[in-house]
């Protein structure tokens, strides 16, 4: 082997890394940073070690808002992936109505997630709209500025609306990557509806799927504009979920080492759990 | 097992045909005796995946009827028709096992239990992937799928016919002939009903008793390999059949006289009246050449070995021919080619002109 050895070429990598550097590591590492250090302003700092970590981690409002956060992303997880896939099923397969309803699925997608969360405000006021007046007029009492249920419904059915298209799309994708052959053999072999469901059209959604379980959980640790502009984390601190909590306690109250160190844990969280998510759900492809 | 009728199906995919050229299938009564091996021969786009969908029903055609035993199924789904299908490319079911996938048709229509278990067995064994049986089929090779999907037709016993869509496409040469003759004995042990669709002729000559010969929508003729090779009802039929095909000459007809560029053949048949165009059929195997004084001159092209015999490509009154020339024999200096009169054939319009009575 004659390999010509040329140092120039590290030069192309540069923008690469620079890229990698501005947008990833030094963000993340001025997180570490604060984590582990002290300030009462004027920049002044001091190193504090594993302080603010043992105290988030013993803190009742960080396991409150956590066990909120897994109350939220369990519920939309639950709801939209079955809801997605059953939307997607039925779906037509050919003609028409194909790329109408492609175009009425995308269309959520597209909203901003500000605008999400002041339509769905507006939409679900008990006096005057219209979501919020359906359901007092059907005899529910349902206010979301002030019961917790109706706060909670109100954010996870937002959720659903927002985010059940991706699930869709992704399903739908998986479906169609199906020959028919696969539909003729089972009609062949007498398969039941459920059993070409179970057997042709699941394992053939499965990596799709897989990708849209990751997406939901990633997006639903992060989400913070749509319920922050719905509900504000209340009535008090019941739909508090993670992302509100914490820029409360960063930017609310300026609690620079607990914030920090609650991101690294949460960022931690989701890092863990994609993981091994991602590595059961892998590991039969290759058996 | 099975008779099968067709009477008058056709079947075209667009939603109202005009034309005739609309017909995927062209109008065609026939009937598929019970236990009879029949190949289905014709070349890409002529119809023959759709043929074999209105048989398990997959398609309903656009008109006629189909009956089983007399019986009409015409408006009957798949399932109750009871029918096995093999298509060309694997499919199996992904996540289950190879036990599983042969296991799967049976289950379905409720079969008992030890009686899968024997059933699925005994195919294990005919495909010869019962060291596999417990591997997820996912995993195997392209041919072993193929054969899984063989063997969910083969496992089902009581069918009334089996549909083998071009099945060895996949399949590497040697293991094809190994599967071919599998099937072949097992037809003769259950002497199930076997539609064979392949565009390979040699496949179809060696499998068959029948062979159904389609062309552009149309089953223009069939019968046993022996009457496809002297008696091609249509030109089609001599192209396709036979390596090379039959020669192709067209001519004009006075009596039972046919005039090629000039040169006079006999003929067995007169034209009809109202025919638009005219040809003389001729298989290679047919035309002697020699250096007598009978005969057409012909100018020798080029000559191909093939082993057994020889092909002479020459030149006919401005047509190429194909002639066999028998191991041994030479090239005459100046060759005439001698047609053996009982089997030429006459063509009007494409289709064979047959002696009356
Ligand atoms: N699902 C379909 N929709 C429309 N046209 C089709 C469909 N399937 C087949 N055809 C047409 O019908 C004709 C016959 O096709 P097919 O039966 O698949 O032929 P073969 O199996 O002999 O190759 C072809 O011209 C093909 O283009
Ligand atoms: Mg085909």
């Amino acid at each position: 082997m004659n390999k010509t050895w040329n140092n120039k070429a590290w030069f192309m990598v540069l923008p690469v890394l620079l890229l990698v550097a501005f947008n990833a590591v030094i963000p993340l590492m001025t997180v570490v940073n604060y984590s582990v250090q002290e300030t009462f302003g004027n920049n002044l700092f001091f190193f504090e070690g594993v302080k603010w970590f043992r105290e988030v981690l013993h803190s009742d409002r960080f396991h409150d808002s956590l066990l909120r956060q897994f109350f939220f992303t369990g519920t939309i997880l639950a709801i939209e992936i079955p809801l997605g896939v059953i939307i997607a099923l039925a779906m037509p397969r050919q003609g028409f109505w194909v790329p109408v309803c492609l175009v009425l699925m995308a269309l959520p997608l597209l909203v901003p997630w500000n605008v999400v969360g002041a339509m769905w405000n507006i939409f679900a006021l008990p006096d005057i709209g219209l979501m919020g007046y359906s359901i007092n007029a059907l005899g529910i009492d349902f206010n979301f500025t002030r019961q917790p249920a109706s706060a909670w419904f109100t954010v996870i059915i937002m959720d659903v609306w927002h985010w059940t298209s991706l699930v869709v799309l992704l399903a739908y994708a998986g479906l169609r990557s199906i020959p028919d052959a696969y539909y003729q053999a089972a009609r062949i072999d007498s398969a039941s509806r459920w059993a070409v469901f179970r057997y042709i059209q699941l394992p053939k959604m499965k990596r799709v799927l897989t990708i849209a379980v990751l997406l939901r959980f990633m997006d639903s640790f992060m989400i913070y504009t749509e319920p922050f502009v719905l509900t504000g984390g209340g009535p008090g601190n019941t739909t508090t979920i993670l992302s509100i909590d914490l820029v409360k306690a960063a930017l609310g109250e300026f609690n620079l080492g607990i914030a920090a160190a609650m991101s690294i844990i949460y960022f931690l969280m989701t890092l863990l759990v994609c993981w091994v998510f991602y590595s059961a759900m892998m590991r039969g492809e290759d058996e | 097992m099975a008779r099968i009728e067709f009477d008058r199906i056709r079947h075209a995919y667009m939603a109202d045909p005009k034309t005739e050229a609309d017909y995927a299938l062209k109008e065609l009564s026939m009937t598929w005796e019970d236990g009879g091996a029949y190949a289905l021969l014709g070349p890409s786009g002529c119809g023959k995946t759709t043929l074999l969908n209105i048989i398990s029903g997959l398609l309903h055609p656009s008109g006629g009827s189909i009956r089983f035993d007399g019986k009409d199924v015409t408006t009957l789904s798949t399932e109750a028709r009871n029918i096995a299908q093999v298509f060309q490319f694997p499919v199996i079911y992904d996540t289950m096992t190879v036990r599983e996938n042969l296991a799967f048709p049976l289950k379905n229509r409720g079969v008992a239990r030890d009686e899968i278990s024997r059933r699925v067995d005994e195919t294990l064994r005919i495909i010869d992937l019962e060291e596999k049986a417990d591997r997820r089929a996912r995993r195997l090779t392209a041919d072993e799928k193929q054969k899984i999907s063989l063997g969910r037709g083969l496992v089902r016993s009581d069918v009334n016919a089996i549909l083998f869509d071009e099945p060895l496409t996949v399949i590497d040469p040697h293991m094809k002939w190994q599967l071919r003759s599998k099937l072949k004995e097992l037809h003769q042990r259950f002497a199930f009903t076997m539609i064979y669709v392949t565009h390979d002729q040699t496949e179809a000559l060696t499998f068959a008793d029948k062979v159904v010969v389609m062309y552009e929508g149309e089953v223009v003729q069939t019968g046993t390999p022996d009457e496809l090779f002297r008696k091609p009802k249509h030109t089609f039929v001599g192209y396709f059949i036979g390596s090379p095909g039959m020669n192709v000459l067209p001519c004009k007809v006075s009596g039972k006289t046919a005039s090629i560029g000039g040169n006079k053949v006999r003929l067995p048949v007169g034209a009809p009246k109202d025919a638009k165009s005219l040809e003389v059929g001729i298989r290679p195997e047919f035309i002697t050449l020699t250096g007598g004084r009978t005969g057409i001159p012909v100018s020798i092209n080029r000559v191909e070995d093939i082993g057994r015999f020889r092909i002479v490509h020459a030149d006919l009154a401005g047509k190429e021919i194909a002639a066999t020339l028998p191991e041994g024999s030479e090239i005459p200096a100046e060759p005439r080619a001698v047609f053996d009169p009982a089997n030429v054939n006459l063509y009007a319009d494409s289709w064979l002109v047959e002696a009356k009575g």
